[in-house]
């Protein structure tokens, strides 16, 4: 039946190689494929890489000095900042050129507001000074060092100059150093004063409050998940649906419930009174604090941890439990010698979607999280609003992904993410 | 089959309706915070506008966002808001950044009805060429009339006073109201204040006298907080916007009272984007003239406690549409109101904003 060529080679029906044809099939499949999934790879990449990546360029893009300030940047790097001179007229000159054009086309208090992030005073400075310089004649009102001084004495400053200079770069580790409490200096990175450092802690405590509240997860939710996979079906239903109504609830309901149920006139501490259990005037603070951020978030977060172990449990058979009874093991050691470890896979991907989910949690914690219950992202949130430092903010950002990354990849070493089950 | 059939034909009927609609009906799009500031804004200025001109209005509830937001847009070129609702602050900083348009408020803005052009009708208010001054509000405190004993306060000082007023009260997370406040109550002059928070010693001064009642504060974000706390009985005073507090102590008749002392006047107005089409341009600036002369102003003071930027807008304030009491006494700006008051120094929170606010935040999680 089979057809060969001189050299040996098997042929298919129409006289091709059949290496060749079976390639031409292979091929064809794959471009088919291929083309099925276009539509969500070109939507993620649109949607979801693009934006992301974008965003995290901003952490180190530094574009707006030297666009605004081209001839100035120029002229400084012939300047020693560290001499603590003021620089000579030419970079005076070159300055006042620019502000005046900068001026015109007023983008000078985009430069302004910038600077504003690293020299309180500079926006000011900018708008004040600019106003003067556009009447200016650039070729005439030379020196235009004392002209600039006499506009505004912060130009008669060295330290401006050395701002100015130190982030004048087009790409700048600046926001990353200030995400981790640093800043740039012209001496190099150096510590923030004492009194704006924050960043490192908020990380840190954001870390522990979520690992916490992973903690809290895994405690209350492997029994209910027990309880799910083992109770009769009817039984078991009305218990899942138990499990799945809060979870279809609003996120700002849930947690505006517990508002009112934590807080000092709330029902818990009403109940507690009632009982006689504390004193009216020693009603319990349980919110606006880390403790009722816990609270909340666990309670939030509870849903997705049970139902990755409910479906790992679901597929343990009993009879691996009898099996060790009838061999003579107690309850407890059936349990934790055969039971347990087979529902360790649940635990790992329940723990790692809360982890990860609570690692960049934002409304709960503003709203319960008082000052000290606050986390990252709620900084996060308001450099993009508040503050407008989009730089910052995506540096903190950036930050945050590479912690998540290392620890998934962490998890990996430690427990091995196939071990990893959300489901059969 | 008869369900499809009638799905066809009320497509096939509404598609030329749509299609017609979408030509000749004009719609823009408005942002503002919403609840019943909007509300005071629909009455007084987006129903009237829309039944004399037939434009549609959309209201956006994003103006607590709006600086970050318009930031995108521009961006991304793809502006959809035509007028913006905002403080003065943000406005400063989105003039700053040109993303909003200079006005030229003499000639793009309605005169008083006796002449008075509007750059002198909205006198000191214009704090920014970009900026259209709409409401003069406050924040102040309130303090819950049962839990002050038989002394009610009368200095704004009594925040800081955890001694004759035990009990929680709530400040805004924030460096702004609550730096000047600290300063005030800690003996610095009404006119030294932002002098002093210019040095670093004036601001470990005001976070020192923060750290007194540290402990006794619930930081609010969100306007809506001191009114539901004070309602609740969570704290003993709390400061918040003035219009806030009115809704709670008169249309909710909570045992609330003001306190009205040191209260600090900030402005809201709206700004308009650059990059507009030139007839979404005409269509903003035609409805900011409309919504910003006199009358209209004074129409939105009996919807809401805010006072009217126009000089020529006060002798106008009436009663309150809906409650029927009169609205003057309540305005921030009344006389007996404003005996102790400070205006919002804009120009020193633009330079001092990042510094400050960066320092109180790090005490606050310290």
């Amino acid at each position: 039946m089979s057809n060969t060529n001189e050299n040996g080679a098997m042929l298919t029906a129409d006289g091709q190689p059949l290496k060749r044809s079976l390639a031409t099939a292979l091929r064809r499949q794959k471009i088919r494929a291929l083309l099925l999934i276009s539509p969500l790879l070109i939507f993620v990449l649109i949607t979801f890489l693009f934006p992301i990546g974008s965003m995290l360029f901003r952490s180190v893009e530094n574009n707006i000095v030297v666009e605004i300030l081209p001839e100035t940047v120029v002229a400084l790097a012939t300047w020693d900042g560290k001499s603590g001179e003021l620089p000579d007229e030419t970079i005076y000159a070159a300055f006042a050129g620019d502000l005046q054009r900068a001026a015109k086309n007023k983008s000078h208090t985009r430069v302004g507001l910038r600077l504003n992030y690293e020299k309180s005073g500079s926006a000011s400075l900018f708008k004040k000074t600019a106003r003067q310089a556009k009447k200016w004649d650039l070729e005439t009102d030379a020196p235009f060092k004392e002209k600039l001084i006499a506009a505004h004495k912060g130009w008669g400053e060295v330290e401006i100059w050395q701002t100015l200079k130190t982030h004048s770069s087009r790409y700048t580790a600046g926001y990353f150093l200030n995400a981790v409490d640093m800043r740039k200096t012209q001496n190099g990175p150096e510590m923030q004063p004492e009194n704006r450092q924050i960043l490192i802690k908020l990380f840190q405590r954001t870390l522990i409050m979520s690992l916490l509240i992973t903690v809290a997860c895994i405690l209350l939710g492997y029994p209910v998940a027990w309880l799910l996979a083992n109770l009769p079906r009817s039984q078991s239903n009305l218990l899942m649906i138990l499990v799945l109504l809060p979870f279809w609830t609003s996120l700002l309901v849930r947690t505006s419930a517990w508002k009112v149920m934590l807080q000092q006139q709330g029902v818990i501490n009403d109940i507690f009174v009632a009982l006689g259990m504390i004193e009216e005037s020693g009603r319990l603070v349980m919110i606006n604090n880390q403790f009722g951020t816990i609270i909340a978030m666990t309670h939030i977060l509870l849903p997705f941890m049970i139902l990755p172990m409910y479906s790992v449990m679901q597929t343990i058979q009993p009879t691996y439990l009898q099996a060790a009874k009838s061999l003579g093991a107690t309850n407890w050691t059936a349990f934790w010698r055969v039971y347990f470890p087979q529902s360790v896979p649940g635990i790992g991907a329940g723990s790692i979607l809360v982890f990860i989910l609570s690692i960049g949690y934002y409304i709960t914690p503003e709203i319960v999280g008082g000052n000290k219950g606050v986390f990252i992202s709620n900084r996060i949130a308001y450099h993009i609003f508040q503050s407008m430092n989009w730089g910052l903010a995506a540096a903190l950002g950036a930050i945050l992904l590479a912690v998540v990354l290392i620890l998934y990849w962490a998890y990996d070493k430690v427990v091995g993410i196939d071990n990893v089950k959300l489901g059969g | 089959m008869k369900f499809t059939k009638t799905v066809l034909v009320t497509v096939a009927l509404s598609l030329p309706a749509g299609l017609a609609l979408a030509g000749s009906h004009e719609e823009m799009t408005i942002v503002s915070w919403g609840g019943a500031y909007s509300k005071s804004q629909l009455k007084a200025y987006h129903e009237p506008y829309s039944a004399m001109t037939g434009v549609t209005i959309i209201n956006d509830e994003s103006a607590g966002t709006a600086v970050a937001k318009l930031r995108a847009m521009k961006e991304a070129g793809n502006l959809t808001w035509d007028v913006v609702d905002v403080e003065a602050g943000p406005a400063m900083q989105l003039c700053d950044e040109g993303l909003a348009m200079e006005i030229d408020h003499d000639s793009m803005l309605a005169d008083a009805p006796d002449g008075t052009p509007a750059s002198v009708d909205f006198g000191s208010f214009i704090v920014s060429p970009c900026f259209i001054p709409q409401i003069v509000y406050s924040y102040t405190v309130g303090f819950r009339n049962d839990m002050v004993g038989s002394t009610p306060p009368t200095s704004i000082c009594a925040i800081f006073d955890t001694e004759t007023y035990p009990g929680k009260r709530s400040l805004k997370k924030g460096a702004l109201s609550n730096m000047e406040w600290a300063l005030l109550c800690d003996g610095v002059a009404k006119a030294d204040i932002y002098p002093t928070l210019e040095t670093e010693a004036g601001q470990d001064q005001a976070l020192a006298k923060l750290d007194t009642i540290k402990d006794d504060v619930i930081w609010w974000s969100a306007g809506a907080d001191t009114p539901q706390l004070l309602a609740d009985g969570e704290v003993v005073m709390g400061s918040t916007f003035n219009g806030r507090l009115f809704a709670l102590i008169e249309e909710d008749k909570q045992p609330v009272s003001m306190l009205w002392d040191g209260q600090i006047y900030d402005l809201d107005g709206w700004i308009i984007p650059t990059g507009l089409s030139p007839e979404r341009e005409a269509r903003a600036l035609d409805y900011v003239k409309f919504a910003t002369d006199t009358q209209r102003l004074a129409d939105q003071s009996k919807w809401i406690s805010y006072g009217p930027t126009r000089a020529s807008s006060a002798a106008l304030v009436d009663k309150h549409a809906e409650l029927g009491i009169d609205m003057a006494p309540h305005m921030p700006t009344d006389p007996a109101n404003s005996k102790n008051t400070f205006l919002m120094n804009y120009a020193f929170w633009a330079d001092y904003k990042d510094d400050i606010e960066g320092k109180f935040q790090a005490w606050l999680a310290k």
